[in-house]
């Protein structure tokens, strides 16, 4: 505990001045500034604890973050969209200049340059990556870029239906259902093949038909399987005019073709993988790129090169008038910014890796992943549950899967996800994951225990 | 004179690239899939990305550059030890869908930050799950969407909000599927209890609030809106933006609102982060609490943990649980202030703004439309200067900048005409706000031509924006083109 004057001398710098600068306002007391409030609603003290320092805040804190095993303790495998990465220092020391941390979105272009320039770097990367000819300046999330994609394929096509496969995350449709509520738009669901883990093709030719607004087909797919008959797909929708959203990993990329060169309409994702830390699920950013012709519909904030009046290239916001502080309720979106520091990380994350290192990332978590599960698979009483070819996540149906999480937690490994909770048919089946950052020795340990849980 | 640095920084795609490889076909990939050709984004060193990169951030204007008293967005300093904490490999390195008795630090963290916010606020329940306030909007109404289809009561297809309310009000409201019904303000800047008793009936949702409004002003009456929006079988919204005018002074809570979103990213002290991640948590009252997404973090003895068993449920809003490191720099926020130390940030950020309110409109150089006492922040009007001189609040705004000064927000609320919105906070010494009061003083008096051309000292001059919309530049491709 510390007294009120040393929090007020760290971050309240006038306290002190109140008396004279009262008097300026021909005020005795403070609470003449309040005497708008009304005595029934006014409120006398919080029930918090009171001030610390920061040496004990820190100390706290230690404490805390004692009761938390990150991957660095305990080596996780788990699948399901959230994977740690190899985050460079270089990185680090970026996002970390207060310059841009502390900056707020910058309404004010003149003094906010360095933050525009870097975000139309990352609007030319993520098309260039997705193969679509516009990006926005990011979203929240890529769950929350897919409400936003099926929104807007509703008002491109005027169509209030919109298709899912089975084979996306629960929390996705979730979300989606949340985003699509309010426009009244229905959302449907394609069953996956039982034997591949892709999208059925033959449920896909049955669900759309021409009140589709748009399809969405995750590549690879929530059990990690790339779904290789994009081009069939393509044909389907394009019969019916229906627009094609395609969610990627972008680290697959680097191996994958974009989006755009099999007929993507939209392409969006999860941009955390670019250089931002696991933080629990957050500190996350959606990306979101179009074809231009969809352009007055995209949602979010867009950054455009342009000159000053000296005719200098100067950067700024532009095609503000989709947004919500210039349209209200007209707006293509709510959403007030972008993902600006999760952003910034994920252009200087690229920046660091170019093409060649983006695409030597891609191929090692292929490979990483094709071994591991090729080695758990061989283990009596596990095999791999889907025949697709998969990308760095694959699902393993296990002997009894409750017990092999126990084991593998007391032994500190975190195993695959347990995905019974979410998908009732997949009892027993764990979704793992696998990126650069896994050690031969945690791969070798998690092998090891797996063999001995019968 | 400030002047700021200058660099003639390359785009990336400019920059000298190292040599490409040759691409190496992944065979064993579906054909359909293949990557012929390597993605073209430049192989560089890491020198170049770091001088790059670090050139930009010269040329950005950060909290720590200066005073940056941009209104209804709560500039506040940045305690250093928030950040450096939420950085922590503890903290930083854990997986969403780890198992829970290795995530009891965070867990407990999110516990007891939801507490905190219901001991401010005078809530019953808090979710942490929304990345920012708009996003807070949109949860708290599809809560509201949940609460009135529940009562069979689904007809309710209107909100209503005043004039002066934040853009994102109404576009959550439309994105929520409601027709949005806006009220115009008295003169004294406040709800215009006619005009609401008016757009009121049983085809209202919800009202959206913010309260001090974006004039700065407390809306006294609060307790008969409530009364009026209750009695038509309304929710009362609460826009939390501005929070940091009443902490320890008056709880939306009691006020009686029943759903709420705070900005932590505003009033706890968070990095706006250049536009993100943000953090818009949202506080309801008891009889909505089976509403509000999952999952729920529960105490179940000395185990916290994440309780999905709640069937009228909205469901999810973002994936996970929210941006858990701006919650955490919320609550390390929250830990060294003090109950009390967050009420004297409330009263001093009052005091701020009313100290330069007076100054400012003392001088007769700007005037102040609506009443007088403000919280903590308030709107001045140009129109006098526009009248006189031809300068607009734009053009005081750029000029504000030369000197190294963070323009005020401008034509915002729309209700003021050449409208500049000035929120100091807390953490600015009295020596700052006094060079920013001299600095609007003298821009008043100084050469309107001067003025006009404003900014002369930054790193580009005023930006042709239009041309960015006529001919839209938006990916180096575009470039490219128009080069060709």
């Amino acid at each position: 505990m510390v007294t009120l004057e040393a929090v007020t001398m760290q971050f309240i710098p006038n306290s002190p001045l109140k008396k004279t600068m009262l008097s300026e306002l021909k005020m005795h007391d403070i609470d003449d500034l309040f005497s708008d409030i009304p005595g029934e609603i006014k409120v006398k003290n919080l029930q918090l604890p009171e001030a610390r320092s920061q040496q004990e805040v820190e100390d706290h804190m230690r404490r805390l973050s004692s009761q938390n095993k990150s991957f660095c303790e305990m080596p996780s495998f788990i699948g399901g969209g959230f994977k740690p990465h190899y985050i460079p220092a270089a990185v680090k020391s970026i996002v970390s200049r207060s310059e841009f941390y502390t900056a707020y979105t910058p309404y004010q272009p003149e003094t906010s340059q360095g933050f525009l320039q870097a975000i139309f770097e990352y609007q030319s990367m993520i098309a260039e990556l997705t193969g679509m000819e516009i990006s926005n300046a990011s979203l929240y999330d890529g769950a929350t870029a897919l409400g936003e994609a099926a929104l807007m394929c509703s008002r491109i096509s005027k169509k209030k239906t919109f298709v899912i496969p089975e084979n996306i995350s629960w929390e996705k449709k979730s979300i989606l259902r949340n985003y699509t509520k309010g426009a009244g738009i229905q959302v449907k669901e394609v069953a996956y093949d039982p034997k591949t883990g892709r999208v059925g093709l033959g449920e896909l030719k049955k669900t759309i038909n021409a009140d589709t607004a748009g399809f969405y087909l995750e590549n690879p797919n929530f059990f990690g399987v790339f779904e290789d008959a994009v081009e069939e797909i393509h044909s389907i929708l394009q019969k019916n005019e229906v627009l094609f959203v395609v969610g990627v990993d972008p680290i697959s990329l680097g191996i994958c073709k974009s989006p755009g060169q099999y007929g993507a309409d939209i392409v969006i994702g999860e941009g955390k993988c670019l250089g931002n830390p696991l933080d629990f699920g957050g500190s996350s950013l959606g990306f979101f790129a179009c074809k231009n012709e969809f352009s007055r519909q995209i949602p979010g904030r867009i950054i455009g090169l342009t000159k000053d009046q000296q005719g200098k290239r100067a950067f700024c916001m532009t095609m503000q008038t989709r947004e919500q502080h210039i349209r209200r309720e007209k707006a293509t979106s709510n959403i007030c910014t972008n993902e600006g520091l999760c952003m910034l990380a994920a252009v200087t994350y690229l920046s660091w890796l170019g093409g060649k290192g983006l695409h030597e990332l891609g191929a090692l978590n292929f490979e990483k992943a094709q071994k591991l599960a090729k080695k758990i698979s061989s283990i009596p009483g596990f095999s791999l549950m889907f025949s697709g070819v998969h990308f760095n996540e694959f699902v393993i149906r296990c002997p009894d899967a409750v017990k092999v999480h126990n084991h593998l937690l007391q032994n500190d490994i975190q195993g695959g996800l347990l995905l019974q909770q979410w998908y009732p048919k997949l009892a027993d089946c764990m979704l793992f994951g696998i990126t650069e950052l896994h050690s031969d020795e945690s791969i070798d340990r998690l092998v090891s225990l797996l063999r001995e849980v019968h | 004179m400030y002047h700021s640095v200058v660099w003639d920084e390359p785009l990336l795609k400019e920059l000298e690239e190292i040599k490409k490889e040759k691409y190496i076909l992944m065979s064993v990939l579906p054909e359909s899939l293949q990557r012929k050709t390597i993605i073209d984004i430049p192989d560089l060193d890491e020198t170049q990305v770091m001088r790059h990169f670090f050139h930009l951030s010269q040329m950005n204007y950060g909290i720590e550059s200066g005073f940056y008293p941009l209104g209804s967005c709560t500039m506040k300093y940045n305690p250093k030890i928030c950040e450096e904490i939420s950085r922590w490999e503890q903290f930083a390195l854990l997986n969403p869908y780890q198992d829970e008795s290795t995530t009891q630090g965070t867990l407990r963290m999110m516990y007891e930050l939801e507490q905190m916010l219901c001991e401010i606020t005078g809530m019953d329940h808090f979710t942490l799950q929304p990345a920012a306030g708009a996003q807070g909007e949109f949860t708290g109404l599809l809560i509201a969407r949940a609460y009135h289809e529940s009562n069979k009561d689904a007809a309710r297809d209107e909100v209503i909000l005043p004039d002066t309310s934040h853009g994102t009000n109404p576009a959550s409201a439309a994105m929520a599927g409601y027709k949005v019904i806006e009220i115009p303000s008295t003169k004294e800047g406040t709800v215009d209890l006619e005009m609401l008793k008016k757009a009121l009936s049983d085809k209202t949702a919800c009202f959206m609030l913010t309260n001090p409004n974006t004039l700065g002003i407390f809306e006294s009456e609060i307790i008969e809106v409530a009364r009026l929006v209750h009695e038509a079988g309304a929710l009362l919204y609460y826009d939390g933006a501005n929070m940091n005018a009443i902490m320890g002074k008056a709880r939306p809570g009691d006020m009686g609102f029943d759903i709420v979103h705070l900005n932590l990213h505003k009033t706890f002290s968070t990095p706006h982060g250049g536009g993100g991640p943000g953090s818009g948590p949202v506080g309801v009252k008891q009889k909505l609490e089976r509403f509000l997404p999952v999952p729920w973090i529960v105490k179940k003895q000395d185990t916290y943990c994440f309780d999905y068993a709640h069937p009228d449920s909205i469901g999810k809003i973002k994936s996970t649980y929210g941006n858990v490191s701006v919650a955490l720099k919320a609550y390390i926020y929250i830990l060294l202030m003090g109950g009390n130390g967050l009420k004297e940030a409330s009263e001093i950020a009052v005091l701020n703004a009313n100290y330069m309110k007076k100054k400012l409109v003392d001088s007769k150089l700007y005037q102040l439309p609506y009443r007088e006492l403000r919280k903590h922040e308030f709107v001045l009007s140009c129109e006098h200067l526009l009248s006189t001189k031809g300068i607009r609040a734009l053009d005081v705004g750029k000029r504000l900048l030369d000197y190294g000064l963070h323009p005020p927000t401008v034509y915002f609320p729309h209700i003021v005409k050449e409208a500049m919105m000035i929120e100091p906070t807390e953490s600015e010494s009295k020596k700052t706000l006094d060079i920013y009061i001299d600095t609007l003083l003298k821009i008043a008096q100084e050469d309107p031509s001067l003025v006009k051309s404003a900014p002369q000292n930054t790193v580009v001059q005023r930006i042709d924006e239009i041309g960015a919309v006529k001919n839209p530049i938006l990916t180096w491709k575009n470039l490219d083109k128009t080069k060709e």
